[in-house]
């Protein structure tokens, strides 16, 4: 039993490791410093980066983030306290559905609508012990049952952050990506995703490398993005303050 | 000051069913009241509606008065926090916040009460905690978790942060049915030291537990209270026959 289920979880564990490590064989030798600080070069030239879509990339996740979390966590907060059944029951069915839509907002909002309601087995009796304190309800929910469910809250904003940061069609139409840097918001702008793809289909092998390497950048960022959320929430104990 | 509670013609529903019918007793001030009766016949409902704890269940409502300190406690303009921190509450199961200290579970009710002061939170802290006999066992894991001690300390952590916001009356309900029989033993100790200060109403299942504590005892079937009189009187000389009944075993 336990080597199956070591098995089980060694078969999980080793995509990601494969994807990683091809990633770092392929894409380590075009990371210079030129790639994070350098527009892309015309076509033909060799050398150049991808600042432009790094920076872009962040941008575009900092704002999802932004407009996403904070409407997707109310959402979460309201269904699990609400107490008509039938209305969570609508909204986390809406929930599902967004979820199969590849948007970049709408991708952040439906994760954190559906992880929260989730936490909300312990929910229910750490409300009670918060109100029977003769604590008012908002203050319950605030500094109460969001502190206790922050771990999850927060991998569910990962996992949303990860999905968004690689998500590649929904950009096709709507960033278009620059081989510029950023002009605005209400210009098209660059992202990793879009690059990666336009330079891995180019013909010409400086490009593919650069695609390899953007790719590690990617998978780096959200690596480093989840790592660092983990660490801050990780055993720590609260105090409601 | 204490002037216990005095309930009239309390009903309360949930949903479609009336789970309370016309519930008239009388909880003496600084003396232990217990509720006891078979599974579902509305005895933790009943502990529920002094605090109007029973309202924040969907679907749930009451109708009667509850009278605490001269205040109707469900006339209009009344203040349901006010109420429930005046009446703390003890649950069936050991429920900590998992991801505070001890400390912090203690001074929970304090702080989020308004209360920042260090010092004054050190003192209502240690003075819970010696009343909920924890002190002695935790002082040295003040800021370990909460949710890291045994049951029935875990248990005795609930009282002392119910005890920490300084209410008159600590309801319990089945505040040992988690527990072993000396985890048990030690709440029961604990509830004759805080009736000296405190009025207490407990819901138990178990009758020689009642027996043990308690001053007064309710019987509660199918929603109605059946009898209700000194503990001693009640198990030895009901008046009822469907008390006998309960109480010698025969049924529930």
């Amino acid at each position: 039993m336990a080597v199956l289920t070591a098995a089980a979880a060694g078969a999980v564990i080793l995509p990601l490791v494969l994807i990683f490590g091809f990633l770092l064989w392929q894409g380590a030798s075009a990371i210079n410093v030129d790639f994070f600080t350098h527009l892309p070069k015309p076509v033909g030239e060799v050398g150049g980066g991808m600042a432009n879509a790094i920076i872009g990339t962040l941008i575009l996740l900092g704002l999802a983030s932004l407009l996403g979390l904070p409407i997707g966590i109310l959402g979460g907060v309201y269904l699990a306290e609400s107490r008509d059944r039938r209305l969570p029951w609508i909204v986390r069915f809406l929930a599902d559905v967004l979820n199969g839509v590849p948007s970049i907002v709408i991708g952040i909002f439906a994760y954190t609508l559906v992880v929260l309601p989730m936490r909300r087995f312990s929910a229910a009796s750490l409300r009670e012990a918060g109100l029977a304190l003769g604590v008012p309800e908002w203050k319950v929910v605030l500094r109460v049952v969001l502190p206790t469910a922050r771990a999850g809250i927060v991998t569910g904003a990962m996992v949303a952050v990860a999905r968004v940061a690689g998500e590649t069609a929904p950009l096709l139409f709507t960033a278009f990506g620059n081989r510029f840097w950023h002009q605005g918001l209400d210009q098209p702008i660059a992202a990793l995703p879009l690059q990666i793809f336009a330079y891995a289909i180019a013909p010409y092998d400086d490009w593919h490398r650069q695609a390899w390497a953007g790719a590690l950048v990617l998978i780096v960022l959200v690596l480093v993005v989840s790592l660092m959320a983990r660490l801050v929430t990780r055993g720590r104990v609260g105090a409601v303050r | 000051m204490a002037d216990g509670i005095s309930v009239t013609k309390l009903n309360a529903w949930f949903g479609p069913s009336h789970v309370l019918c016309d519930i008239d007793l009388a909880v003496a001030p600084r003396a232990v009241t217990a509720i006891i009766g078979p599974s579902g016949c509305g005895k933790s409902t009943f502990i529920r509606c002094l605090n109007r704890m029973h309202e924040v269940v969907p679907g749930a409502r009451v109708v009667g008065t509850v009278l605490q300190e001269g205040q109707d406690i469900y006339s209009p303009g009344v203040d349901p926090v006010e109420v429930r921190r005046r009446i703390g509450m003890v649950f069936q199961k050991p429920n900590p916040f998992p991801t505070m200290t001890v400390f912090d579970n203690v001074a929970a009710g304090v702080r989020l009460g308004g209360v920042r002061d260090r010092a004054i939170l050190n003192e209502r802290v240690e003075r819970a905690l010696h009343a909920a006999a924890l002190w002695d066992e935790v002082k040295d894991r003040l800021a370990k978790p909460g949710a890291g001690l045994s049951g029935g300390q875990q248990q005795r952590l609930c009282i002392a942060r119910a005890l920490a916001v300084e209410p008159e009356v600590l309801l319990m309900d089945e505040p040992c049915s988690a527990l072993d029989p000396i985890a048990t033993a030690r709440i029961e100790e604990l509830i004759l030291e805080l009736k000296r200060d405190l009025t207490i109403v407990i819901v138990t299942h178990n009758m020689q537990q009642a027996a043990r504590v308690a001053d007064a005892t309710g019987f509660f079937l199918l929603g109605e209270l059946v009898e209700f009189g000194p503990t001693s009187q009640l198990f030895t000389k009901p008046v009822d026959k469907r008390t006998e009944n309960y109480i010698t075993g025969r049924f529930g």
